[in-house]
């Protein structure tokens, strides 16, 4: 390869430039003259100096021709966007990757840096992205047995390459919290941590998502819900999209049979903070709902369908605002406002461009346009307002009107206006169209949607749970996804049979409940105001009275009622093993707990304690099953005995999501004791997880986590090896039962000793 | 004897009816009938009442029933006094003895072992025995029993017993419709048509919130408020949070919710 240094630059000042660089690679020969045309349009003589000061040391480090060639095409860039103060800053970070065995990172560093530059918009900003860099940098860079730094982070190239992307979703201190995570969890798994730091994998992407900027889906889903049914007296399920890793084409809110569609996260916007951006899609969204009707499609060209299309979302957010007006400054900061004249209709289609400013007016009264066909269709769409709230097909005639009436030539040609045409928080309007033909150039979106044999169509979409990682010390967010449904029924009588059975101690609990049962009334004496008169007092006091001192006046009695006010939710664990044979006993452990169980349920319905039951299941990560066999307000009938008798055990036993869950729902009952006891036979496991105590450690995090909420909980376990784990799990409240066989006394009689 | 004038309601409360029940309570009342008004919280079932009152010049005596109230304070209880012991009558035997319309309201409130006192009132006995006293007080001839309850709240333990249910006459009171509580909180507070419909806006957006978090609907009662102070000169939306959002909810989301409903109301 031929030494650069001997090629000869035309002009004298690069020439001089070049030998001041002093570099032999010459793929940097054949770019250097450009850059430098560059950097002298804007730098003066210090910061050239400068610049090509740093280009020489980067070319001189040995690390080959990437990281100057980087450095000279992106510096005049990045430079331009936040000063060349930066410079030093940069520096710095380069000679520290060079000090260090991650010099394979200053290549990323610099490729990525302009585009990072541009995100970041100052200096500051910059150098808190490098201080990050570089304390990941210190914190992955691996030593053999703490003698000496030998081994590179793997994550920082990953971090590099991903930044522009990361710094498009993250604020900086997101991107801080995103590091620190992927540094905890994974500092010790070099191919783990590097995948993380490249988005590789599912929680490096989870964790982005909860970092985000803006409003999260997720954080305002109930608020959301509240104001579909308030404001619009609307409800439907709510689902959101994932915006975060689409580039070339955003998705756009729609509705269909399964629910509204809408964005995982809105950022603010012209002055319009994201959640009331989520509102106005909804409110956008309910209006169709409200007011549009379907149209047939097939005898309408696409321009027209597109005018339909704004005329119609028009008269929604006419409708809209006409029903609350203060969605007017929301709707109209939104709205873009196309400048008249921006689009030129001898080479551009202008049709976006004219409807979008028609749309303008018709929402703004200060629209300000000039054009007398656009003014002559707002009075027009404002008479067909006037009475009421029209039609869908009166407004899509004036559409067709409109599109005869202006249409041009140019309209045909490829290249189309999109500025300021895009109005965001409208839906893309597929259920306003019907086919009766299927065209093959149209999506069939009315299409019946074919269900995948085994999949479940009725049951509500899966709610997500973070878990507890005890290497790390973190939570992975919305690691668990809880499906929750009602259990199917079977047969009742089975339960009235088991109840029969045991019918000499069901005789010798209901004494036991009597005891307990609350004793109502308790007198208060000494009351000035009571119910009775307190005759010992009352004679008392007028003794006292008589005989000249002062009388007590408190001569009444009144009685207080003395009630238990306790909720209790039963959890079961219905993993595979409830199959096995209890030990010393021809019954298996479903059996017995299937009567434990009924026993339990007789036993609080004859106290009154409001009650549910609930079983749980897992299978990985991804399948954890809530089944619910008893809700609060349900009575102890033959419903819920068929499904207690439908039990059927299967898969393992993911403590953690499934206690979580069921915390959630004591955690809003009104009570002054809630307690949740849990009925299992083993310690938590899911075939997903190697390390025992990873589970046992987040069950030990869900308990702590509803001690925090007010909801005690109490574990009976059946496994006589228990002892070890569960009390690293409950602290003090648990029981293990050696002998299963007695479950069927034990159950009620703990409970009744529990809330005495 | 207790002065029967100073339980006369002296103006005419303004009331909208809203169907006919004004004349169907003057029958309920020309057979002596017991009356139990069902309806939400604020909805006018106590002007109701008020207005029927005073529209047959009869005397009104209120109680308003809590869970610590006992049936000694509804019939009446002891003291003590100089001479011993004195009998002070309690508001139910005060309007029997007089020829009151005695209404209970929020009776629910009250416990069951309370509620049981009016059953002898209520049937053709139209007595009231004072067994603390030993004494038998016939009803007099323009004595009536009024209730109220609020059948929203819906705790297991507040319902009324069977028994009792089923000496009264009932009215099922509701809020009125849009238009008809417009024209109620324009008239009794003087303030604008228009932004009295758009209180009504917000209201309903409050009461379609119900059962999803919200125990009851905002009531036409802090409608009403609402309306009063922005006569008072407060910023309608200052006003509306003020009387409509913070008194019904600690619940973030939903004051959020209404704080969008009030914002979205009002240009």
């Amino acid at each position: 390869m031929a030494d650069a240094r001997k090629t000869v630059m035309q002009h004298p000042q690069v020439r001089d430039y070049w030998i001041a660089v002093d570099c032999g690679f010459p793929q940097v020969g054949e770019v250097f003259e450009e850059c430098v045309y560059e950097a002298l349009t804007s730098f003066s003589q210090a910061e050239m100096d400068a610049y090509i000061e740093a280009a020489r040391f980067l070319g001189k480090m040995g690390r080959g021709p990437e990281p100057i060639l980087a450095f000279l095409e992106e510096w005049p860039s990045i430079a331009g966007t936040v000063g060349t103060a930066a410079l030093p800053a940069v520096m710095t970070a380069v000679r520290a990757l060079q000090k260090s065995p991650n010099s394979a990172a200053i290549a990323p560093l610099l490729q990525t840096l302009a585009a990072v530059a541009r995100r970041l918009q100052s200096q500051d900003q910059l150098q808190a992205y490098l201080d990050i860099a570089l304390d990941l940098m210190a914190r992955t860079t691996g030593s053999i047995h703490g003698r000496h730094a030998t081994f590179a982070s793997p994550g920082l190239p990953g971090l590099f390459r991903q930044a522009p992307r990361l710094l498009d979703l993250l604020p900086l201190a997101g991107l801080k919290n995103w590091v620190d995570y992927g540094i905890r969890n994974y500092g010790r798994h070099p191919e783990r941590q590097a995948e993380y730091f490249d988005l590789g994998t599912a929680d490096s992407r989870a964790v982005l998502q909860r970092e985000r900027r803006g409003t999260l889906f997720a954080d305002v889903e109930r608020k959301l819900d509240l104001t579909l049914r308030a404001l619009w007296g609307d409800s439907d399920q709510l689902v959101p999209y994932s915006t975060a890793f689409h580039e070339l084409r955003q998705p756009v809110p729609y509705y269909d049979k399964l629910g509204l569609r809408v964005p995982d996260v809105y950022e603010d916007r012209a002055g319009v903070s994201g959640l009331d951006r989520y509102r106005a899609v909804l409110a956008h969204m309910a209006g169709h709902r409200r007011w549009s009707e379907a149209q047939v499609a097939d005898n309408w060209s696409p321009f027209q369908r597109m005018a339909v299309e704004f005329f119609e979302d028009a008269r929604i957010d006419t409708l809209l605002m006409r029903e609350y007006p203060g969605l007017a400054r929301i709707l109209l900061a939104l709205h873009p406002q196309p400048l008249e004249g921006a689009c030129d209709s001898e080479t551009t289609s202008c049709l976006r461009h004219r409807l979008a400013m028609l749309s303008r007016a018709f929402l703004d009264p200060d629209h300000g346009y000039a054009d007398t066909v656009l003014q002559e269709f707002v009075r027009r769409f404002h008479g067909l307002l006037a009475a009421g709230p029209a039609s869908t097909a009166a407004v899509a005639s004036l559409a067709l009107a409109y599109v005869a009436k202006t249409r041009r030539q140019s309209d045909q040609y490829a290249k189309v206006h999109f500025a300021d045409t895009v109005i965001d928080y409208r839906d893309d309007n597929r259920q306003l169209w019907k086919f009766i033909e299927e065209g093959d150039e149209e999506e069939a979106f009315d299409e019946p949607r074919k269900l995948e044999p085994g999949e479940e169509l009725q049951g509500l979409p899966p709610r997500h749970y973070a878990e507890w990682d005890h290497r790390s010390q973190t939570f992975r967010p919305d690691w668990v996804s809880l499906y929750e449904a009602l259990h199917p029924a079977g047969d009742a009588a089975a339960i009235d049979r088991l109840l029969q059975k045991h019918a000499a101690l069901a005789k010798r609990l209901k004494r036991l409940l009597d005891l307990v049962k609350p004793q109502d009334k308790v007198r208060i004496r000494y009351q000035e105001d009571g119910t009775d008169l307190d005759l010992d007092i009352a004679l008392r006091s007028l003794i006292d009275f008589r005989s000249g001192s002062t009388p007590d006046p408190r001569i009444n009695m009144s009685h207080r009622t003395d009630g238990r006010d306790i909720t209790v939710l039963l959890l079961l664990d219905l993993s595979e093993s409830l199959k096995e044979k209890a030990a010393g006993s021809a019954q298996t452990i479903l059996e017995l707990s299937q009567e434990a169980v009924s026993l339990l349920a007789w036993a609080i319905e004859r106290l009154g304690d409001p009650f549910a039951i609930a079983g749980f299941r897992s299978n990985t990560r991804h399948e954890v099953r809530y089944q619910h066999i008893k809700g609060f307000a349900e009575r102890w009938d033959d419903s819920v005995k068929a499904r207690l008798a439908a039990i059927e055990p299967g898969w393992s036993t993911r403590m953690g999501a499934a206690l979580r869950h069921a915390g959630h729902y004591l955690a809003h009952r009104q009570a002054d004791k809630k307690i949740l006891l849990l009925l299992t036979d083993g310690e938590p496991a899911d075939i997903d997880v190697d390390d025992p105590d990873y589970l046992r450690a987040d069950a030990r995090k869900a308990v702590d986590e509803l001690a925090a909420k007010g909801v005690t909980t109490f574990c009976l376990s059946l496994d006589p090896k228990a002892d070890d784990y569960v009390r690293d799990i409950f602290g003090s409240r648990w029981r293990v039962l050696d002998r299963i066989e007695q479950l069927p006394q034990t159950l009620p009689q703990l409970y009744l000793q529990l809330t005495r | 004897m207790t002065d029967k004038q100073q339980y006369l309601v002296r103006e005419e409360p303004f009331y909208q009816p809203q169907a006919n029940e004004v004349a169907l309570y003057e029958a309920a009342y020309a057979a002596r009938l017991p009356v139990m008004v069902k309806g939400p919280t604020g909805c006018g079932k106590s002007r109701f009442v008020e207005y029927m009152a005073w529209k047959l010049g009869k005397p009104l005596i209120t109680v308003a029933c809590n869970e610590d109230m006992t049936a000694s304070d509804l019939v009446g209880r002891y003291l003590l006094d100089a001479g011993g012991t004195r009998w002070l009558d309690g508001p139910l035997t005060t309007a029997a003895r007089i020829g009151a319309i005695c209404y209970l309201d929020e009776i629910v409130e009250a416990r069951q072992d309370t509620t049981v006192v009016i059953h002898p009132l209520t049937d053709h006995r139209r007595t009231l025995p004072i067994d603390k006293k030993g004494e038998l007080i016939e009803a007099h001839p323009d004595f009536q029993l009024v209730i109220s309850y609020n059948p929203g709240y819906q705790s297991l333990m507040k319902d009324l017993k069977q028994s009792t249910k089923q000496r009264f006459t009932a009215f099922d009171f509701d809020y009125p419709p849009a238009e008809l509580e417009t024209a109620i909180i324009a008239r009794e507070t003087g303030l604008a048509e228009g932004t009295a419909a758009r209180l009504v806006k917000i209201g309903g957006a409050a009461r379609n919130l119900k059962g999803h978090g919200l125990d009851e609907g905002t009531s036409t009662r802090l409608l009403v408020y609402a309306a009063k102070l922005i006569r008072q000169g407060v910023d309608a939306r200052d006003a509306c949070r003020m009387a409509m959002a913070r008194p019904i909810t600690d619940d973030a989301d939903i004051r959020a919710t209404l704080e969008h409903a009030i914002d979205a109301a009002f240009v």
